[in-house]
């Protein structure tokens, strides 16, 4: 297979190489054959192709039985040469080669709905000898649907059926009852004591991209933040490390502001570019720290490395922090040196939890749902993999 | 019009985005590779919004002489200055083997990165030390399995625990590499398991937000007003 080869990368230039030296100076060796010359090796067999499912029509596995002289230990055989032509008379072209005693190969070069042939030739000290017919016509199709996939998407339209019908629920008056979370309440807290404290409010959400949905979920949170620190009067600090996210979470600062009933705060400023660069950010948001000594930290989206930095330089300063990520490996360090955390899912959820509106608090109650259902599967699952039953297992794996 | 055609662009491209990851037919495939793709070129205009954020903040700061403002100076020069070497003088070569661009990369912008990370090392040594202080009986047992994971990773930990061990009545699989053996299972087992606890509920949480801002039930991101 094509990734495994690709795996083997000096070992497969080795493998070029000694076929290409094979090759070189066949028709000047033609001339001056040596009588100790080794002949070249038996023909390789039985080549067959099958178009790769699932894919968007360029993939093309092929097999081959190996050549007689190809034995272990033995050298008459280097590797394997795959040819390709879009008729079967040629002009063959060489698609790609193999090491001894590999007889499958993955073409991925191939145009959608064009026919191909192909054939394979062994190669050795004493040169090369094709296998006698070309296999072909080999026609590589696209997928409309990849069937690998069919569990996530069985798991997702139940997912999404679920939030639909809860948040459909909470519209129609039956808003589910929704556990109080201590990092959630503790956002206010914190904000409150900035106004006590007459000191601003720093936001950060997270050193990704908006591609990252962490930084999407934490823009969100921003509004509900920025709602809470207008109708207190206290300022808010936003750098924010990446362009994009840069203009959306100004627009929730205003947004929040407008929310709260007093647009006149806004504070352009309030929402900073700093850099992508990791530790220069890092740098910007504890000099803030220091310098300005802000009340509250809220470290709300994904973070990496500088997690602890953050978080240990604001507990230096006496801040009340709140994190929340879904990152990890950096859950501990926030749950070491925050005053709460919020863990994974939670960040998700804040939200919902701080606007308070029925169909997002809905959809908190199609999540859980859901999480029964995989308990479930990961029960049964585990039971029917102990009594050697393994079609829910292949079901569930995708590529 | 401000918030409907935001959110039909968002329905159809989040529609396109995950049929994309169930149907591999170029049909789909590509004006999905293609929607992600241009995204680089909204990125691009971000740059220059954020670039104009960071000289307006910075300049009017100077200007006012606020608070530490000599470092603001020190800011605005290494951005304008790196900018115009890598545009004037290097030219599109500007990641070139030699070029200006590279010798501040490497010679100023890399050490004080190295720098900015070596600090993590103090940092992880403050926050173990509050960590490991043993004051209820979950900080007891985070405190002891922390223990045994580094004790069990290095081989003077298994050097050590093999006395303790070395006993008739100890399974022979424990014997050997007792921490070893042990550390192993508290990452293999309950640590994985509430890993993977934390990675489910996260998934879920970025499906259903994806959901709420495709369907447009999640529309604080389109910012205030009508």
């Amino acid at each position: 297979m094509s990734h495994l080869d690709a795996s083997r990368g000096p070992a497969r230039a080795g493998v070029a190489l000694a076929i290409l030296l094979s090759f070189a100076p066949r028709h000047a060796a033609a001339a001056t054959a040596a009588p100790d010359t080794p002949a070249p090796p038996a023909a390789p067999a039985g080549l067959v192709f099958e178009d790769v499912p699932n894919d968007a029509g360029r993939e093309m596995d092929l097999r081959w039985t190996l050549s007689p002289d190809d034995t272990s230990g033995g050298r008459r055989v280097t590797g394997y040469l795959l040819l390709r032509a879009a008729t079967p008379g040629g002009p063959w072209a060489v698609v790609d080669s193999v090491g001894a005693g590999v007889h499958e190969h993955r073409d991925g070069t191939l145009h959608r709905d064009s026919s191909y042939f192909y054939r394979v030739a062994a190669v050795g000290p004493g040169g090369r000898t094709l296998a006698g017919a070309a296999a072909g016509p080999a026609i590589a199709r696209a997928a409309w649907f990849n069937s690998t996939r069919g569990s996530v998407l069985a798991f997702m339209a139940l997912f999404f059926l679920l939030v639909l019908y809860y948040m459909y629920m909470a519209q129609s008056g039956r808003k589910p009852f929704v556990r109080r979370l201590a990092g959630i309440d503790a956002i206010e807290e914190a904000i409150g004591r900035a106004t006590e404290m007459g000191r601003p409010v720093l936001y950060v959400p997270g050193i990704q991209d908006i591609d990252e949905m962490q930084t999407v979920a934490s823009l969100i949170i921003l509004e509900s933040v920025a709602r809470i620190t207008a109708r207190y009067e206290t300022p808010i600090r936003v750098p924010v490390a990446y362009p994009i996210p840069f203009t959306i979470a100004q627009e929730m600062v205003r947004s929040g502001h407008i929310n709260a009933g007093r647009p006149e705060t806004f504070d352009a400023k309030s929402v900073s570019f700093v850099s992508p660069e990791q530790f220069a950010y890092v740098a910007s948001l504890t000099g803030i720290m220091l310098r300005d000594r802000p009340a509250a930290h809220l470290f709300l989206g994904s973070f990496y490395a500088e997690s602890l930095m953050l978080a240990e330089t604001g507990f230096s300063t006496g801040a009340i922090q709140v994190a929340g990520t879904a990152n990890v490996h950096q859950l501990p360090f926030f749950v070491v040196a925050c005053d709460y955390t919020l863990i994974g899912e939670e960040l998700f959820a804040a939200s919902a939890y701080l606007s308070g509106e029925a169909r997002l608090v809905g959809g908190l109650k199609g999540a859980d749902m859901l999480k029964v259902a995989i308990v479930v599967v990961v029960i049964v699952g585990c039971v029917l993999e102990t009594m050697g039953v393994h079609g829910l297992t292949r079901w569930m794996q995708t590529q | 019009m401000k918030r409907e055609i935001p959110l039909f662009l968002t329905a159809v491209i989040g529609a396109v985005m995950v049929l994309g990851f169930f149907m591999p037919h170029p049909w789909i495939s590509v004006p999905a590779d293609f929607l992600q793709q241009s995204a680089v070129i909204v990125v691009a205009f971000g740059y220059v919004l954020g670039g104009a954020n960071l000289l307006r903040v910075h300049l009017e700061a100077i200007s006012r002489r606020e608070r530490d403002w000599p470092y603001r100076i020190v800011l605005v020069a290494g951005l304008l200055g790196t900018v115009s070497v890598g545009l004037f003088v290097d030219g599109p070569g500007f990641q070139a083997q030699g070029a200006r661009t590279m010798w501040i990369y490497n010679n100023i912008y890399a050490p004080m990165n190295a720098t900015m990370f070596s600090l993590l090392a103090f940092f992880i040594a403050s926050a173990a030390f509050r960590a490991f202080r043993i004051r209820t009986i979950e900080a007891g047992l985070l405190a002891v399995a922390a223990l045994v994971v580094m004790l069990g990773r290095v081989p003077l930990g298994d050097f050590l625990a093999r006395p303790l061990t070395d006993h008739a009545w100890v399974p022979a699989w424990l014997r050997e590499a007792p921490l070893g053996t042990i550390q192993q299972w508290i990452m293999d087992v309950p640590q994985n398991a509430a890993k993977r606890a934390i990675l489910i509920g996260a998934a879920m949480g970025v499906m259903a937000t994806g959901l709420r801002v495709i369907l447009g039930i999640e529309r604080a991101y389109l910012g205030g007003g009508e």
